[in-house]
């Protein structure tokens, strides 16, 4: 079999001493997590290493020796022989590096004293057995501190993860091991990748110092804000209305979806896996970029006084959609591109409609001198972040664009009650009859008026068809507009929520934390010396890191496929096509 | 170990294959694919600046030159760092794993590893592409459920297509070493 270890890329160029690492069970592997070098005390070693396999809960042992030499310590070879009686082994590893050549030698020795590979080979059974050790050289740090994906939380199976899952495993685990080092004072000196230097940053470090105690301060009052919320409400009692409007309006979506997530980011509790980590962090960015861009918005917003610009242009561009649906009614009601309509239910309808239309800009007209206050309070919410300047903005065209939904609701209740009539009147021209019991169609026979008044009313509604069809497809198009543009702008919330901007930062500015697998290569090799591989860490794809770390939003997507909307607007049935997921209908 | 013979794709292009023995359970073997030629890169920019050419000659806007020889900068661009591949490489060590690795002419490299635990078998299996059947070099990966299922299948060398001759080169080796770490 061939006997894999994992060598810390820091500890090439260590002194002489013991190897301290771990056998990986089931596997013919061994991953050396340090050195300790000498002088050192067997009996410190050995007290040292309980204690670290209590505080990591990784069974290290002394997986053998290493050496070095230096000038003047030549009588080491021979020391570290005796040593492998004094630890207890199934298998003594004997590595050693001549200064001047790059690659190593080892020997295996067994529990029985005999040697399981040679050196020098001159039989063709020691040449196989020499051959059979593989050398992976790895980063010790960009090994502990990178996530393999797929993300597997479980950690009790451990038979069933993989060689390489569980050798990243153990060098996470093991970071209790990597404190001290031999530049410390202590009773033992160690070579591991702390020893390499490493800088860090006092600003990085006083965050986190100060992270805790402004947790605590904000959960606190998110905590009084909800009780203050929910004894307001508890006064009014308007459950039932409170609960529609809050579903209709997006904005209240949005404070209640951001409410979540605040509880998320600032909760105390420290996250204990990576999945959660990782959706913390990727919260807080994406909030920090939302009101980054809200406050940029304000900015640009404010200045130059464009909020009056705004207001001026807003009225006369109400006022000239109103005279466009008028002018719109009036072709209508003459004869639309060349079809003959019926002139008596032209005019009721185009009356009706026009009304509605006087009735919406006198109302916009009387509202016009307090549009630029209220457009002034409105948009300081912005400083909320960016999605909720869009939510409150797709809020407002809703609002302005009320009549054109009251229209469409109109034009579809009344094509939709003359095709079910027109239905059940032909089903009474044939005879038939629909069974509500059985759901089915029935023959039925009907007396001879009742078949003289339906037949009549049969050709009534169906000649007044083409009109009512007319008035139903120009409203219909109309709003599917003003909900495409709805639409258009829930995507861009949805995307500013759900983009994992944390993860996608981490894995362009330190890919290795986010792990796919693993690429090998070759270390050219001196003849008669063991197979060296590097291992380095394969990054994840940028489009896996999109999948697998986005934030699960409110989802506002089509219900209905587009078959099934057709077929709904076919019959005249009215279509909500945004309809968010918790909610139910009323 | 260098290459043997002249080897081919399944389109008659001569590609070549070079095997190097690092150890007894350690081989890796490489596949280049042909060069692109240049009549045909020539071809397809004379083609799309002639058209430009038409276009401006009808509407007299010189936009139209432009963006041409934007389009073909950015195609070209796309083309050699997406889409041609210069080689590819299969580095099998017996008892770790096996990596598959692709060489693109723009210098990126796209790498990915497959542990031993997972590999099933190597095998050539045949297939329908377009009017022809080839032969492909497929790695079997095991079903974690199912002890003798296979879940899926990872096809090798699948932008060069070499021949049956040079399959069979790669496929007597890798059999070696997957027999070992059997």
């Amino acid at each position: 079999m061939v006997l894999k270890i994992f060598f810390p890329k820091c500890c090439n160029t260590a002194d002489s001493g013991l190897l301290v690492g771990r056998w990986i069970p089931g596997q013919d592997s061994a991953v050396v997590l340090a050195v300790i070098h000498y002088p050192f005390i067997p009996g410190q070693v050995k007290k040292y290493l309980t204690q670290m396999r209590s505080q990591t809960k990784v069974d290290l042992t002394v997986l053998g020796s290493w050496s070095m030499p230096k000038d003047g310590q030549e009588g080491m070879d021979s020391f570290l022989k005796d040593l492998s009686t004094i630890f207890p082994h199934s298998r003594w590893l004997q590595l050693s590096r001549e200064s001047g050549k790059r690659a190593f030698t080892c020997r295996v020795v067994q529990e029985n004293g005999k040697p399981a590979a040679k050196k020098d080979g001159d039989d063709n059974d020691d040449d196989d057995d020499k051959d059979k050790i593989i050398f992976v050289h790895y980063d010790q740090r960009k090994v502990m501190l990178s996530q393999l994906h797929p993300v597997q939380e479980q950690k009790g199976s451990e038979e069933e993860s993989t060689e390489l899952r569980t050798m990243f495993q153990t060098v996470a685990q093991s970071e209790p091991l990597f404190f001290h080092d031999m530049y410390d004072e202590g009773a033992l000196k160690l070579t591991h990748w702390q020893s390499e230097g490493r800088e860090a940053s006092i600003i990085v470090e006083l965050v986190k110092q100060a992270s805790v105690p402004v947790c605590i301060v904000l959960t606190w009052l998110l905590s009084v804000l909800g009780a203050s919320r929910s004894t307001c409400l508890t006064k009014f009692n308007k459950e039932p209305i409170k609960s529609f409007i809050s579903s209709k309006l997006s904005t209240c979506v949005q404070t209640g979806y951001r409410t979540d997530h605040f509880q998320t980011v600032f909760s105390t509790r420290k996250a204990t896996t990576h999945m959660e980590f990782m959706r913390k962090a990727n919260i807080f960015v994406s909030f920090l970029v939302d009101i980054a861009l809200g406050l940029l918005l304000i900015s640009w917003l404010y200045r130059e006084n464009r909020i009056s610009q705004l207001a001026n242009t807003l009225v006369p561009a109400a006022d000239h959609v109103a005279k466009e649906l008028q002018e719109l009614l009036e072709w209508l009601m003459g004869a639309p591109a060349g079809l003959k309509m019926n002139r008596a239910l032209d005019q009721v309808l185009g009356r009706f409609f026009l009304y509605h239309i006087h009735l919406w800009i006198s109302y916009i007209r009387l509202m016009s001198p307090f549009i630029e206050m209220i457009l002034w309070y409105v948009g300081l919410t912005a400083c909320l972040g960016l999605t909720f300047a869009l939510s409150v903005l797709s809020d407002i065209v809703a609002l302005l664009t009320f009549h054109i939904y009251c229209f469409y609701v109109y034009g579809a209740r009344l094509y939709y009650l003359k095709i079910y009539g027109l239905s059940s009147l032909w089903r009474l021209f044939r005879g038939k009859k629909w069974n509500v019991l059985r759901q089915r169609v029935d023959s039925c026979s009907y007396d001879l008026d009742q078949l003289f008044i339906g037949t009549l009313l049969f050709t009534i509604l169906l000649f007044l068809l083409p009109t009512t069809a007319l008035y139903y497809l120009v409203f219909t198009l109309l709003r599917l507009v003003v909900v495409m543009f709805q639409g258009l702008i829930h995507l861009s919330v949805d995307f500013i929520n759900s983009f994992p901007l944390f993860a996608m930062g981490l894995r362009l500015c330190r890919p290795y934390r986010v792990a796919e697998g693993v690429k090998f290569q070759v270390l050219s090799e001196e003849p008669g010396t063991p197979l060296h591989l590097r291992m380095e860490i394969n990054p994840l794809k940028f489009s896996s890191v999109l999948q697998c770390y986005r934030t699960p939003t409110y989802s506002c997507y089509p219900k209905d496929s587009w078959v099934a909307l057709c077929k709904k607007l076919f019959i005249g049935e009215l279509v909500y096509p945004w309809r968010q997921k918790s909610t139910k209908t009323d | 170990m260098a290459e043997e013979g002249p080897f081919t794709d399944i389109s008659g292009k001569p590609i070549s294959l070079e095997c190097q023995n690092y150890t007894p359970f350690c081989r890796e073997f490489t596949v280049s694919s042909p060069k692109v030629s240049l009549l045909k890169v020539m071809g397809y920019t004379c083609s799309v600046w002639l058209l430009a050419y038409a276009v401006f000659f009808l509407t007299e806007n010189t936009t139209v030159l432009s963006s041409a020889i934007m389009v073909t900068l950015v195609g070209m661009i796309l083309h050699i760092h997406f889409v041609k591949v210069d080689q590819e490489t299969l580095l099998i060590i017996g008892s770790l794993g096996i990596q598959l690795s692709s060489l693109y002419a723009s210098g990126r490299e796209s790498t990915t590893f497959i542990e031993m635990s997972k590999i099933k078998d190597i095998v050539i299996n045949e297939a329908i592409y377009m009017q022809s059947i080839i032969y492909y070099l497929c790695i079997l990966i095991k079903d974690p459920s199912e002890p003798d299922g296979v879940a899926s299948v990872v096809p090798l060398f699948q932008s060069s297509k070499p021949r049956l001759n040079c399959l069979v080169r790669v496929y007597k080796s890798c059999q070696e070493i997957i027999a070992q770490s059997r």
